[in-house]
């Protein structure tokens, strides 16, 4: 065992690290202490290999961990490359995202509305970026009821049926039960499984009105199905928020993601970030054959033909790709600014994303088959 | 590959990284540290990396090298325990139960119920599937290729198996193995693998290897080409690395690209070579336009 004196400095950098963000549970800090009885502590490349195998459990992770080893012990670290795809962990940040500009002075007189059914419906057709405080909470409420479901696929698995093709190791189970005669052949089918929903959201400035109530649609789909669902946002960067978002509550799921995202109403940066979707998820399996939803209003500032080239990667690999623009929602919006235009030829759909009726007839889009 | 069946487990870190050299796989210290505790410590290994770094390779490496059985378990959607563990050779035993009603009418005598049924059920119909071959030979190494590509359910049966090193089929019992396999699991990270999972698991992210290691591996796998090829071919593999490329090519498509020159009979990559066997080395037509508006000149001189 090692000595109390390493172990206490041990346990002690592991709490740097779970403050730093690597999740460095008890049951790994366990596995770092043996590993660590393994190889000794006689040299700092030992510690260093023993933390870094058991604490880390993402690419993501191992940056932080370079970082926090070098401050705790000195640099005697072995030198080490970042993984090529992991970008550097945004800094936290906190905003709060109940202020959305513009949306707020007006809303004293109305802070008792009473809302009936036709106001609901009214509220339901209303542009997102035009509520006041109340009208949003509403909004918001109404959001975190809906349920967005995928299309479903043929899954290699089968179960029994009363007719199909013929399942050979039920019959003969059954032939087996009663002594060799096959007076009933037993059938079966392929089971259906849900499509992976992937949704790309844009959380630059030209759509802060409506990235909330896009990332309330993200959470309402990661509720639903958990493990087929992941969100990323895109703007100067990518960044991952399925985690943050599997909060049961959607105010703190919110927070969270909020806290994840640090480009949050900054640039727009749609190729590079869908490229870095692309390279680092996508390609991989994420995208590929999932319903993939990009929620952006296609404001590029980089080349055109750099996006198309994306969006033409991403419907290569997507089973439905669709794109929700809230200004499509607007009177008079065509699609000719450069990004939108370019994209244009490779979507599947192209639909609002402004109101919550919008919103719901998206949920409908999504569940279509092709 | 031949097994040293019966050498003592590498007792440092070192010799673990040369008794996987004499295998031909040159680990750097961070993976050879991995193998090593996963040996030592019983806990599965979880590699992660980009496409082609020599994950799975690893693995069967480390059985080689420890003369270890090996055995794998490639994943796929719709993967289950009949696929992974065990089934009923139903045929078989459907020709047994014939067989025995055929003796049995030739003497006269009905088979006696109980005794037939067990036999029915022996251990001879009982297909092993790779988890069940992993329990039945030690030592072994069980490598479970792509895991994010299962189900998640097949994760948690997956990981009630490793940490039991047993399990029980109702009609014979229970089967432990003698030794737990050294399980080594690889993800293309399509989908995060369950956090459970992880957390049992030791982690290691398998990175590209430096500009001398490549030379090394390369010329340590191909031992037929050059010298000058062998770095010729690192030299440009990892320029296309810096490329932002779809696919940056892994060691496995160095080795590919390098094969292909050798077959040509070149001895060096010179621009036409390079450019005429662009297909070993990357796989889609985007890549390839973008290296040759780079310059494949630029790519391959020194």
């Amino acid at each position: 065992m090692a000595g109390r004196g390493v172990t206490g400095a041990l346990v002690g950098f592991a709490r740097t690290l779970r403050r730093a963000g690597v999740e460095a549970s008890v049951e790994r800090v366990q596995a770092m202490l043996a590993a660590v009885d393994e190889l000794g502590v006689t040299t700092a490349r030992g510690a260093y290999w023993a933390g870094r195998l058991t604490l880390c459990g993402q690419p993501d992770d191992l940056p932080i961990y370079d970082a926090a080893f070098a401050a705790y012990f000195g640099d005697g670290r072995a030198p080490v490359h970042r993984p090529r795809t992991a970008h550097p962990r945004p800094a936290r940040l906190s905003l709060s995202l109940g202020a959305i500009p513009g949306a707020d002075g007006q809303d004293e007189a109305e802070n008792v509305v009473a809302l009936s059914a036709s106001a609901e419906e009214v509220l339901r057709h209303r542009d997102v970026a035009a509520l006041t405080a109340a009208e949003r909470a509403e909004v918001r409420r109404m959001l975190a009821l809906l349920a967005p479901g995928t299309a479903t696929r043929p899954s290699r698995r089968y179960r029994p049926a009363p007719s199909g093709r013929i399942d050979p190791a039920r019959t003969v189970r059954y032939l087996l039960r009663h002594g060799g005669e096959a007076a009933r052949l037993a059938r079966r089918e392929r089971r259906e499984r849900p499509r992976r929903l992937v949704l790309l959201l844009d959380v630059s400035g030209s759509m802060a009105q409506y990235s909330d109530a896009l990332l309330r649609f993200g959470h309402a789909a990661v509720r639903r199905r958990p493990t087929q669902t992941e969100v990323f946002t895109l703007g100067t960067r990518l960044t991952r928020v399925t985690r943050a978002l599997r909060h049961r509550d959607p105010d703190a799921a919110l927070r969270a993601a909020g806290d994840a995202i640090p480009d949050w109403r900054g640039g727009t940066r749609l190729a590079d970030s869908l490229g870095a979707f692309l390279d680092r998820w996508g390609q991989r399996g994420t995208a590929r054959g999932a319903v993939v939803v990009l929620g952006s209003d296609g404001w590029e500032r980089g080349d055109p033909a750099q996006l198309a080239a994306q969006v033409a990667r991403l419907s290569r690999l997507a089973y439905r790709l669709v794109w929700v623009n809230p200004h499509r929602g607007k009177p008079g919006y065509e699609p000719v600014a450069g990004g939108m235009a370019a994209a244009l030829p490779y979507l599947d759909d192209f639909v609002a994303g402004h109101s919550l009726a919008a919103l719901e007839d998206l949920v409908e889009v999504i569940a279509a088959p092709r | 590959m031949t097994s040293a069946g019966g050498t003592a487990p590498p007792a440092t870190v070192a010799q673990l990284a040369q008794a996987l050299a004499g295998q031909g796989y040159l680990a750097d210290e961070g993976l050879a540290t991995a193998g090593y505790l996963a040996m030592r410590l019983g806990r599965p290994l979880f590699l992660e990396g980009d496409a082609g770094v020599g994950k799975t390779a690893f693995a069967q490496a480390l059985a080689a090298a420890t003369g270890a059985h090996f055995v794998r378990l490639q994943c796929y959607e719709g993967l289950d325990a009949t696929q992974a563990l065990y089934d009923w050779d139903f045929p078989r035993q459907l020709l047994h139960l014939r067989a025995v009603e055929a003796a049995a009418s030739a003497s006269g005598a009905a088979p006696e119920h109980a005794a037939l049924e067990a036999s029915l059920y022996d251990r001879r119909f009982l297909i092993a599937r790779p988890l069940l071959q992993a329990l039945e030979h030690s030592p072994c190494v069980l490598l479970v290729d792509e895991i994010d590509r299962a189900d998640d359910e097949f994760e948690a049966f997956l990981l009630e198996v490793l940490s039991d090193a047993a399990i029980t089929i109702p009609e014979l019992g229970r089967i432990a193995a003698a030794s737990p396999p050294v399980a080594v699991l690889t993800s293309n990270r399509t989908r995060e693998v369950h956090d459970a999972l992880k957390r049992r698991c030791l982690y290691h992210w398998v990175e590209h290897p430096s500009f001398e290691r490549e030379v090394q591996i390369l010329r340590a796998r191909l031992p037929e080409i050059t010298q000058r090829l062998a770095v010729d071919v690192a030299r440009a593999a990892a320029r296309m690395r810096e490329l932002d490329l779809i696919k940056p090519p892994g060691v496995a498509e160095s080795l590919d690209w390098a094969s292909a020159v050798a077959a040509l009979g070149a001895s060096e990559l010179d621009p036409d070579v390079a450019a005429a066997t662009l297909g070993a080395v990357l796989k889609y037509r985007e890549d390839a336009d973008r290296v040759r508006t780079t310059g494949v000149a630029t790519l391959v001189g020194a």
